[in-house]
């Protein structure tokens, strides 16, 4: 897959581990730091073969997730793009990490394949990590912002978003795929790579004090008056991520009376699901948050002017359905389908409980 | 004209130090800035301070400083030093913070060959948090957690974390010394430039583990502390270099 690293932008046909590195090589990723976890081997193998490609980009296969993410710490620290990817359960072993990326607002990108847990749980596609992921993760008073790619196609254009926002807004970023996301392969156009050299500077890194004065990254605040300061300027800067970048998906929602929510994996069947009904008649439509933290809360509030009806569909037993129910403010009914642990439903399945909710939403109504 | 002949070095903030009373880190650090000075190479360097007592060392020394969380000092240090190669980076760590909680990270940083420095001071205590048994805490001494004395039947022996690390096949220069005397200070200060050297030189990793007194954790008075390495802790914990790849460095 080397053959790939900056050339000119065409069709490649690649699994999404595979997309995802190569986007990050070329959005000027130059430190990596993973360790094996399925299933998300194939982006930490992809990196490997792709950084050590560069006489000045880095990739080190850590001894524990725990160093993995603590190393990007150091390379954010130095001024570089930095990424690492798990799973699961590695991404719970990287929460302080992230939660000191968080408080010392160093930008780094983080991937998290997703699969079915809790606990070893196993390697199957799952959504199980929605809360995890959104409510910050580790300890204390913080955001991530979280991308749900639902495509080959998004997983190259939001990994460049990913790394950008990472630096704009200087926080940990994470891209929330899983196991389907990982290995499917569809057809991807990549944007042009980006020089190390062209990336904008950054003031605050840490690269010796040469003819400035001494810098310190730190967290530790044990005046509880500075701390709190600290935590506000991370919640003003929340509300400035909640204002800019909230996105979602909307498909066929103009005339329908029952919208699906789902992102990611579930989305994809979602619309599958959506096609079907459509063809039976039914005003169906479906919305796909793409930002999952902010949460397109705004978008959903206002389609409840014509919309009444929504059916979240997640592949765990009910996470983001209660960002949904937050955003409608009780205007419209919220229902919810899931089906946790690894398991796919097939367009088919979720056809049916459309079916099925869609007439007695009706009968409710007469 | 009166000349002056001592002064505060160049890389040591004008700051009253927070140590207590006969605490090793003040010395320390102070040896830190005066070889930061003399190799001239204050201006790009950048040091990774822990969680632990230290963690406010970005008050005193006045170098880049990126805070650790607790143990994973190398792992931030090997972050920085692959981005910025020409840079000088060390760690600067406890023994809990190093040879507990942090031990993976150490081993194979250290295996890797990372060419960065550590500087590990060994109090034989968690002094920050009140003087609970570390790793590095001697048989029979008492500690908030070992009530009694440490029983190495019930609480383990102390880990040699230093001798761990000669094995490992990546490390270049391990040295043991202390800061309880003129001479161990002297010592000591040697060996923080020949490591930083070996750096400068790219040889890889060195780790100077100093012995450092905590009188207030050991309820001893700064002097006693003092007496105590001497007589007891180089007992357990030699005063040596324990493993040098290098000889004599210019």
């Amino acid at each position: 897959m080397s053959r790939l690293r900056c050339t000119v932008s065409k069709k490649f046909l690649l699994r999404g581990s595979q997309v995802i590195g190569e986007a990050a090589v070329r959005a000027g990723c130059r430190f990596y730091a993973g360790y094996p976890i399925t299933p998300q081997n194939e982006l930490t193998e992809y990196m490997a073969d792709a950084m050590n490609a560069f006489d000045n980009r880095t990739f080190v296969q850590a001894e524990s997730e725990i160093a993995a993410i603590n190393m990007v710490i150091g390379a954010s620290m130095a001024g570089a793009r930095a990424m690492t990817s798990s799973s699961s359960p590695g991404i719970s072993l990287k929460q302080e990490g992230i939660s000191f990326l968080a408080s010392q607002e160093l930008p780094a990108v983080i991937i998290n394949t997703m699969r079915g847990g809790p606990g070893m749980g196993n390697i199957a596609p799952s959504q199980g990590d929605y809360y995890q992921a959104t409510r910050g993760g580790g300890h204390g008073d913080y955001r991530t912002i979280v991308l749900a790619p639902a495509s080959g196609q998004e997983l190259a254009d939001l990994t460049r978003t990913a790394f950008d926002y990472a630096d704009t807004y200087r926080s940990p970023v994470l891209i929330l795929g899983d196991g389907m996301m990982g290995q499917m392969m569809e057809p991807v156009t990549f944007p042009d790579p980006i020089r190390l050299e062209d990336l904008p500077q950054k003031s605050y890194i840490l690269d010796g004090a040469k003819n400035r004065p001494s810098r310190a990254i730190f967290s530790l605040l044990l005046d509880p008056s500075i701390e709190e300061e600290r935590n506000w300027k991370l919640g003003r800067k929340y509300e400035i991520i909640k204002r800019e970048i909230p996105r979602a998906e909307s498909h066929l929602t103009e005339d329908a009376n029952l919208v699906i929510i789902a992102y990611g994996t579930a989305a994809r069947i979602a619309k599958g699901a959506v096609k079907r009904v459509r063809e039976m008649g039914l005003k169906v439509g479906l919305l796909r948050p793409i930002t999952l933290w902010p949460f397109p809360s705004k978008m959903l509030c206002e389609m409840t002017r014509h919309v009444r009806n929504f059916l979240v569909f997640e592949m765990n037993t009910g996470q983001m359905v209660d960002d949904v129910k937050l955003a409608v403010e009780g205007r419209a009914h919220v229902q919810f389908y899931g089906r946790p642990g690894g398991v796919i439903s097939t367009p088919d399945e979720i056809a049916k409980i459309i079916n099925s909710l869609y007439h007695r939403q009706q009968l409710e109504e007469v | 004209m009166l000349k002056k002949v001592f002064t505060r070095p160049r890389y040591l903030k004008d700051r009253v130090f927070h140590y207590c009373p006969g605490c090793g880190h003040s010395i320390i650090h102070r040896l830190i800035a005066e070889v930061l000075e003399e190799l001239e190479i204050g201006d790009r360097t950048i040091c990774v301070p822990p969680a632990g007592c230290a963690v406010l060392a970005y008050d005193y020394i006045d170098v880049d400083m990126g805070e650790s969380p607790h143990g994973r000092g190398t792992a931030l240090a090997t972050g920085i030093k692959r981005v910025l190669p020409d840079r000088i980076v060390f760690s600067y760590q406890g023994d809990g913070d190093i040879a507990a909680i942090g031990t993976a990270e150490t081993i194979h940083a250290a295996n890797r060959g990372e060419n960065i420095s550590v500087i590990f001071v060994n109090n034989g205590c968690y002094g920050m948090t009140g003087g609970q048994m570390a790793p590095t805490t001697l048989p029979g001494q008492n500690s908030t957690t070992t009530p009694g004395g440490r029983d190495v039947s019930r609480d383990a022996a102390p880990i040699d974390l230093s001798e761990m690390l000669a094995i490992a096949k990546g490390s270049t220069y391990i040295e043991r010394t202390a800061v309880n005397s003129p001479k161990n200070i002297r010592r000591t200060k040697k060996a923080i430039t020949k490591a930083f050297k070996i750096q400068m030189a790219e040889k890889g990793f060195s780790l100077i583990e100093i012995l450092s007194p905590c009188p207030v954790n050991w309820k001893l008075s700064p002097v006693e502390a003092a007496k105590r390495i001497e007589e007891e802790i180089t007992n357990y914990f030699p005063i040596k270099v324990i493993k040098d790849n290098i000889g004599k460095i210019a």
